[in-house]
């Protein structure tokens, strides 16, 4: 079993979600991977699980890592190696469009 | 969500300016228990290669740089807004399908024919399967602080 390396890489949590996270907006996590840091998230968090991971366990498409200022989708994705002074943010992106049915 | 007069009139003035495409940006402010209070807009690029009139989409990069911004200021992002170039200001199917996180306010005008019409607010059900119209309460003073 790989041990977790790093401790307290800090994650900062979009203000919507700090409803489940008593208020917090930065939480503390363990893991050597952000594979390992999601996860002990989501332990500590159970509620955070729903809004971040889909039916199969992966990332919600709209839902995006960023470790410091790199997209973990252009490193290793989750497999990604976290270093000491490492700090994750969970970023979302937006999209969405007009109605079918315009004014006519 | 609560916020002042000049907010409101930046959206409309935004949605006018990129007729016929839409427009779309961040709301900034505060998450507070008598609602999302927003305090500043940022306007931000529609990044669609295409169908720039019918679609939006905001980059997870422009996300980041705009929260980090936020943050600076002791300001979050509450929720974004984005023009329904003469279409009336509902969510559409799109936008459903397209939502993030429950809890941000999601505000859209109307543009018809470069003219801004009706502004409004709207949140995401806490189980993603609907919009539920938000009220929007016009403040004077600004009585929350970053």
């Amino acid at each position: 079993m790989k041990t977790s390396q790093y401790t307290n890489t800090p994650i900062h949590i979009p203000a919507p979600l700090r409803s489940y996270t008593g208020g917090q907006s930065i939480i503390n996590v363990n893991g050597g991977s952000v594979e390992e840091a999601l996860n002990d998230l989501v332990h500590q968090f159970p509620a955070l699980k729903q809004h971040l991971f889909n039916e199969e366990g992966t990332l919600r498409t709209f839902v995006n890592i960023y470790l410091n200022d790199d997209d973990i989708r252009y490193l290793r994705q989750t497999s990604t190696e976290l270093s000491e002074d490492d700090e994750l943010t969970i970023v979302p992106s937006i999209a969405g469009g007009c109605p079918a049915v315009s004014f006519g | 969500m609560r916020t002042h007069d000049e907010i409101l009139d930046a959206i409309r003035s935004h949605g006018s300016k990129a007729y016929p495409e839409e427009s779309c940006g961040f709301l900034l402010g505060r998450m507070t228990e008598a609602g999302n209070y927003v305090a500043a807009v940022v306007p931000v690029k529609n990044s669609r290669k295409s169908n720039r009139e019918r679609r939006f989409r905001i980059e997870a990069e422009d996300f980041h740089r705009a929260d980090q911004a936020a943050r600076k200021q002791g300001w979050d992002i509450v929720g974004f807004y984005h023009s329904h170039p003469d279409h009336p200001a509902r969510p559409s199917a799109t936008d459903l399908a397209e939502a993030t996180f429950p809890g941000y306010t999601y505000v859209i005008v109307s543009v018809l024919k470069r003219r801004p019409g009706q502004i409004t607010a709207w949140s995401l059900w806490p189980d993603r399967s609907r919009f539920e119209s938000e009220p929007i309460e016009i403040i004077s003073e600004i009585n929350v602080t970053p």
